[in-house]
């Protein structure tokens, strides 16, 4: 059988564990389940979403049937100079993070003193969002402060987020908030 | 940050994660990478195996780091400036520091102004009305052209200063504050002390342990100047490492999502700042020493026009001092709990949230709900439900009676986008779209793009406050509502805007207008040939993906800045480019140019005694031992957190630092602290292996792991207070309470400081009222002080008192 370095990684730390904990070899089955699942799968390459170690991901997707890309399996990267094709229970779970009934499905709006959430479209969300930054934003506008000074500043709209953001991600927000004139600005790096 | 940029120049990690492995001496502080960066971890197992290199471990609890560490130091949280001052005071008092690195590449020789001085726990300068210091007195004495007067045995010397201030912290007083035996402590001071020797390094390894206090800055302070005196910083397997938590927190935090910075660590402009020479006038560093390169200070100009052309492009010209009035002023410090504490004072309208749970997060849970109730409105984006956008029906409140209007928007999920994550070796690795969008979700800067071009609409429409910056920001993009994070790479990096080609390197950005780029730090990691963040030359080839045989592996990813794996490394060779250690080189002088890691210098700028000097980035050209850009003092001293158990016994009068920012008390709401006398053990938080911050709470696997909110207390207290594991007790401080189980453990034992034992319960922080197990709705952060740091005003979250019983 031909087996790369990269499957052979994944399929040793399965079969360490099916020999030694059940007491009767599993490996052979797990190999043969493991390359059925992964089989003609394709690669992507990923990180690890969790701490900043930074350890490298390879991501292994299928088109399924109807049309939906389907994520099989996720494992550490052998060629990493940081990880090594290791991961932590974090990081080799990361599956069920990227993969989960527990999403919010569709945008949903609380209405002052309401007691439950109703789904609405992302056009009245974002249409109505728009309307309550631009009405805060000029409500608090410091154009110039009692010294005299120009500021331009908007003091009544916070803007916190990001450590999940993709760094190009982050730096949009950072322009886009500066734009506004945001002065309340921060992330996880502080708290 | 704060810390490292006030001693180096800039705040960042300065080795990366591979290199660990080559240091003699592990100190860990504040800190627990074998469980909460695994994979990081090891390389300092690398370290102990491959060379036999002794882990140190310093710390409240005993935890798995501890169980591999060749010496455990139980330490009371948050004295660690007391125990890095120890350390110091032992390495000078018996000459031990790295006399020629010392003499070369510190401001040791700098003299002080007269004027300076400390007493009683006081610096001068302090203004009690508005309780802060005057940094500025805090100087060098200089001659007409700026620069500092050099003057080894000058009494006012800072390394004579350095000597006075420190020789306090002699072994028992390490031991009455930090709880450390005194033997256990010579012990360890002994070996650091070996490390000052050339052919000897150590590297401080540390993390939120030490950061999240009130004195988290002058924490990290001190092991950096630990680490100055040994000549451990630029070189391979030293430096001061800092383990950051999240994927993404350091490329977030150098593209600026902080109120104080811009992309790049500029500083956010203040309000007397009439144009741009008056801000660089403030802003960029001074050369103090003719032989200092300045770099930061220098270029300063052509960072921010660069930056200014990236975000305004065609409307940013000469005329309008390239819309530098666009960038918006802050009167105060505008950080997390500022805004919070502005929506308490009724301030503050609306908060957008994205990937951040305010409520579980922030300092004070019950008073972050308060703060939320009084907004307009709040929007999270986030792929699963938080605490922020349930928090109008978290359990004890009332829906019915909160105003705030509440948009949960579905967000994408890393592995749904493509775009880069930088760790904390500031390497930036590029990642795949693995998978599309899933239902409705939406990618962030989407949602973000979408929200701003509305406003802009509504500007264009019916006008308003000030609409420009609104109108004139270029966005540049095939599509501006949804925009490719390709794209903004590419902006980040920068062009010569007269050929509209990419830039390779910072060097080349203009300060007239004719170049932009979002941010100059990563200049170069995406330049005509491609994006250098997708490389993936890696370790199944060594003999040719890592030339020099140190772990650089300089065609995996790129690192800012420049490619450079490990900063200030001219300082890891000697004044003649040298090597330290010619077995561990970092870079040397050879035949004419640099070889190695990517120099600091121009690779074939020579060494010399009229060379320039190694800390390219301070205005001095060295690191400072001394430093005046710290609020609470130019050297670290030891204060008491703001609720502690003793008074300080160095200066019982000035207990706890006079320069951290107590919200409530300058909101004029009632005091919040609570005192030993109701209170009466330490309490610290942490966080467990299978947890990540609160995302974590979604991951069938992980909950199956940790199921269940407990405490950790430890067994002589259990004892006392009829206590067994599995039984529920209540944990209280002044600002809230858990109910949740007690795990009794000898992990936590008891300290003996200043002649009295004292307890520290440990809390593990992660449950709340979302997530998978929903049976355990309290929040660790509801008994957190809403106190923050004097320079960094980054909250208190290791170190507060509360009160513990059966229930
Ligand atoms: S796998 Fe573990 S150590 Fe590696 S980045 Fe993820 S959480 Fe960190």
């Amino acid at each position: 059988m031909d087996v790369s370095r990269r499957q052979f990684l994944s399929i040793g730390s399965a079969g360490v564990l099916g020999g030694s904990a059940l007491g009767f070899d599993l490996t052979e089955s797990v190999r043969i389940k493991q390359r059925l699942r992964i089989e003609g799968a394709t690669l992507s390459h990923s990180l690890c979403p969790y701490c900043a170690v930074g350890c490298s991901l390879i991501a292994h997707t299928k088109k399924a049937a109807n049309g939906k890309t389907e994520l099989l399996h996720i494992e550490g990267d052998p060629d990493s100079p940081v990880n090594e094709g290791t991961l932590c229970p974090k990081g080799a779970t990361s599956l069920q993070l990227a993969v989960s009934r527990r999403r919010v499905p569709h945008p949903l709006y609380r209405a002052p003193g309401a007691a439950e959430w109703k789904q609405v479209s992302w056009e009245f969300a974002l249409d109505r969002l728009a309307r309550n930054i631009k009405a805060s934003r000029d409500a608090t506008f410091v154009a110039q402060d009692a010294d005299g000074n120009v500021v331009n500043r908007c003091e009544g709209v916070a803007f916190a987020g990001g450590a999940a953001f993709s760094s190009e991600e982050g730096y949009l927000a950072t322009k886009l908030m500066r734009g506004l004139g945001l002065v309340h600005l921060e992330q996880q790096a502080r708290v | 940050m704060v810390s490292l940029a006030a001693t180096f120049g800039r705040g960042a990690m300065t080795n990366h994660w591979r290199d660990i492995r080559h240091a003699d001496l592990i100190l860990v502080n504040g800190a627990n990478p074998a469980e909460a960066h695994p994979v990081g971890f090891r390389w300092l197992m690398r370290a102990k195996l491959d060379r036999g290199a002794k882990i140190i471990h310093a710390d409240p609890r005993f935890t798995r780091t501890s169980a591999v560490a060749d010496t455990y130091v139980r330490i009371r949280t948050g004295t660690d400036v007391a125990y890095f001052g120890g350390l110091i005071n032992y390495v000078l008092t018996n000459r031990l520091h790295h006399d020629d690195y010392v003499r070369w590449a510190t401001n040791a020789g700098f003299v002080v102004k007269d004027g300076y001085a400390f007493q009683d726990g006081m610096f001068n300068g302090y203004d009690r009305e508005q309780g802060v210091y005057n940094t500025k007195l805090w100087a060098y004495e200089t001659d007409d052209e700026g620069h500092a007067r050099i003057d080894l045995d000058h009494p006012r010397s800072v390394l004579n200063l350095l000597r006075a201030h420190y020789q306090r912290y002699d072994p028992d007083t390490v031991a009455r504050i930090t709880g450390i035996p005194r033997e256990q402590f010579l012990q360890v001071a002994r070996q650091v002390g070996e490390m000052g020797r050339p052919d000897k390094v150590m590297t401080i390894v540390y993390a939120v342990g030490l950061t999240h206090h009130t004195t988290g800055v002058q924490l990290i302070r001190s092991g950096a100047i630990l680490q100055l005196l040994l000549g451990n910083m630029g070189r391979p397997g030293g430096g001061m490492n800092a383990e950051r938590g999240h994927a993404n927190i350091q490329g977030n935090t150098d593209h600026a999502i902080s109120w104080d910075i811009l992309p790049g660590y500029l500083r956010i402009p203040a309000p007397r700042q009439k144009d741009i020479k008056a801000y660089l006038d403030e802003s960029a560093s001074i050369k103090q020493h003719p032989r200092a390169v300045n770099f930061f200070g220098e270029n300063y100009r052509r960072y921010l026009v660069s930056l200014l052309k990236a975000w305004y492009g065609d409307a940013a010209t000469k005329d309008n001092e390239f819309a530098f009035h666009y960038l918006p002023k802050p009167a105060a410090n505008a950080s997390w709990i500022s805004i919070f504490d502005q929506a308490l004072r009724g301030k503050m309208q609306g908060i957008m949230l994205s990937g951040m749970t305010a409520t579980s997060i922030g300092p004070d849970s019950n008073q972050v709900l308060q703060a939320l109730s009084n907004l307009k409105w709040l929007c999270v984006m986030d792929p699963f439900a938080t605490t922020s956008s349930e928090f109008w029906q978290a359990p004890g409140m009332d829906p019915a009676k909160i105003q705030t209007e509440v948009f949960m928007l579905p967000a994408t999920h890393w592995i749904e986008k493509d775009g880069s994550f930088t760790n904390s070796g500031r390497w930036v690795q590029w990642k795949d779209q693995v998978l599309p969008p899933e239902g409705e979700a939406r990618h962030d800067h989407w949602i973000l793009s979408e929200l701003f071009l509305r406003v802009r609409d509504l500007y264009e429409a019916q006008g308003g406050k000030f609409p420009d910056p609104v109108l004139k920001m270029a966005l540049p993009y095939a599509n501006p509502r949804k925009p490719e994070l390709d794209e903004i790479a590419q902006e980040i990096n920068g062009r010569d805007l007269r050929t509209g080609k990419r830039l390779a390197t910072f060097v080349d950005l203009n300060d007239d207008g004719t170049t932009s780029a979002g941010d100059w730090i990563y200049t170069g990691h995406y330049p005509e040939e491609g994006n250098l963040a997708k490389r993936r030359d890696g370790v199944q080839d060594p003999a040719r993906n890592d030339p020099s045989g140190m772990g650089f592996y300089p065609n995996w990813a790129w690192s800012w800045p420049a490619n450079r794996r490990v900063l200030y490394n001219r300082a890891s060779a000697d004044e003649n480019g040298r090597p330290w250690d010619p077995s561990r080189p970092g870079i040397a002088w050879e035949n004419g140019t640099w070889v190695g890691d990517v120099p600091d210098y121009p690779p074939t700028t020579g060494p010399g005694p009229d060379a320039p000097l190694p800390f390219i980035m301070t205005g001095e050209g060295v690191g400072r031992l001394f430093s005046n850009a710290v609020a609470d003092g130019p050297f670290p001293e030891h204060y008491e957190p703001i609720e502690s158990p003793i008074a300080n016994p160095l200066h019982p009068e000035v207990s706890a630092t006079p320069a951290a920012f107590r919200y409530d008390e300058r909101a004029g709401r009632p005091n919040r602290f609570g005192t030993v006398a109701d209170y009466p053990y330490v309490a610290t938080s942490y966080r467990l292996t299978e947890h990540e911050h609160y995302v974590t709470q979604n991951v069938e696997h992980l909950v199956q792991l940790q199921p269940e909110a407990f405490v950790e207390v430890p067994a002589a207290l259990a004892r006392e207070k009829g206590i067994e594991t599995g039984d529920r007790v209540r944990v209280s401080s002044r600002r809230g309470k858990l109910e949740v189980r007690a795990v009794v453990t000898n992990r936590l034992g008891p300290l003996d400081v200043d002649g009295r034992t004292v307890y520290q319960i440990g809390i593990p922080i992660h449950w709340g009222f979302v997530g998978i197990n929903t049976g355990q709705h309290w929040l660790a952060n509801a008994l957190t002080p809403f106190v923050g740091d004097a320079s960094a005003r980054t909250p208190e979250y290791k170190a507060f008192l509360v009160n513990i019983e059966k229930i």
